[in-house]
């Protein structure tokens, strides 16, 4: 028996591992947008060197994969000869082996892919490969409360809210709850299609 | 006004620095009770040589002093007037992942011998470590992740004044079932509230 085995890849992205040399100039890119670091990451929004970021990937590539895993997320771009961009990022880290338990962290960094259901199909890719690859029992995240976008991409992907540390963010003179989700494998839906042949 | 002098001492124990040299040889008997550490975090649980203890040590206080984003003090149960003995290891406690542009941070307590339990040591220095986070670090708020089975835990942090935050469904795989993951959590002015009762039960 032969059988399709599930690659990361959809309809509108596909998930591939980061090049240092190609990709540091992109998140350094990316980061320099400051409202994508304010929905991306509660350290206070700051700028680091494209060799820095490089630094980051190598050392990230270079280590023996055991609790975390990150991939750059491409998209088909719309005009005739169809070619895959890059535009952001998806990984899982803190991955608790015994208990079946990882953090996902997702970020689009290019603008005009905000809203259009990549980010969406990237987390039932890297929520197929936490379920059908690594085998985990569930997938955690912390969302902000003013993320509002990203909080139905997440229910779309099949999280569920498990509450919130109340005001733990202050951010434009106000504070706001950290929303934490998480998807467990039974309620997730694995729409791939493994053909037996 | 009335400011408080004595930061770091209660009436039962005292926070303090470690004591590398002479806590390590007690810390390393804790390690055996697998229980013990079960209640602490989800971390895979086993004993740990002296050796291994004072690294960690070391490796605390370096993380204390380049991140500045973490506060660990050895809690000692204070020796009795007019005694010789010196002040005994009894426990720890550790507020960590402290964002200071938000205010947060994240707490833990731990009582290494069972003998030590339930006779107060860890109630007084919850109020130690609350007043030094909330009045001498300015945080806005802490929260304790405490696993389901820790039924010590979850009472003892509700009595102070926690609030149930969030329950990650199960998070941990323990004793041959799935258990949640609970954060406890607490804001500076619901601890200014539960202060002034304590302080008024206390004159009555």
């Amino acid at each position: 028996m032969m059988m399709t085995t599930a690659g990361l890849q959809g309809e509108l992205v596909r998930l591939v591992a980061p090049e240092p040399d190609r990709d540091a100039e992109l998140l350094a890119k990316w980061s320099r947008d400051a409202e994508y670091l304010r929905l991306l990451d509660s350290d206070p929004a700051r700028q680091w060197s494209v060799k820095k970021y490089k630094e980051w990937i190598e050392k990230d590539l270079d280590k023996e994969r055991t609790d975390d895993f990150f991939f750059l997320i491409q998209a088909l771009t719309d005009d005739a000869d169809k070619k895959w961009r890059p535009i952001g990022f998806v990984g899982l880290g803190g991955i608790r082996w015994t208990h079946g338990d990882a953090w996902v962290g997702i970020g689009i960094g290019e603008r005009e892919y905000w809203g259009k259901g990549c980010g969406t199909e990237a987390m039932r890719m890297i929520l197929r490969f936490a379920f059908d690859e690594l085998n985990l029992h569930r997938v955690s995240l912390t969302v902000f409360e003013y993320n509002v976008r990203a909080i139905r991409s997440y229910e779309k992907a099949g999280f569920k809210v498990e509450g919130k540390l109340r005001q733990l963010m202050r951010r434009d003179g106000r504070r706001w709850d950290l929303i934490f989700m998480g998807i467990l494998k039974e309620d997730w839906r694995n729409d791939y299609d493994y053909t037996c042949t | 006004m009335e400011m408080n002098p004595s930061l770091f001492e209660g009436r039962l124990v005292r926070l303090t620095s470690v004591d590398p040299d002479k806590d390590a040889e007690i810390e390393r008997k804790w390690t055996h009770d697998l229980e013990y550490l079960h209640m602490l975090t989800e971390q895979i649980a086993m004993p740990l040589s002296i050796f291994q203890i004072k690294k960690r040590y070391e490796k605390l206080e370096k993380e204390m002093e380049e991140s500045g984003r973490q506060f660990y003090f050895a809690v000692r149960a204070k020796a009795a007037a007019g005694h010789e003995s010196p002040d005994r290891l009894v426990g720890f406690v550790n507020l960590s992942w402290i964002e200071w542009s938000h205010g947060s941070g994240r707490l833990s307590l731990g009582i290494g011998s069972p003998q030590d339990r339930r006779r107060g040591y860890g109630t007084e220095a919850l109020q130690l470590i609350m007043r030094y986070a909330f009045h001498e670090l300015n945080l806005f708020r802490v929260e304790a992740a405490v696993p389901e089975y820790n039924r010590i835990a979850l009472p003892f942090f509700a009595k102070s004044g926690f609030a149930e935050e969030v329950r990650q469904r199960e998070a941990l795989h323990r004793y041959g079932r799935r258990w949640d993951l609970v954060y406890m959590g607490l804001l500076s002015d619901e601890w200014e509230e539960t202060r002034k009762t304590r302080d008024v039960n206390r004159e009555a």
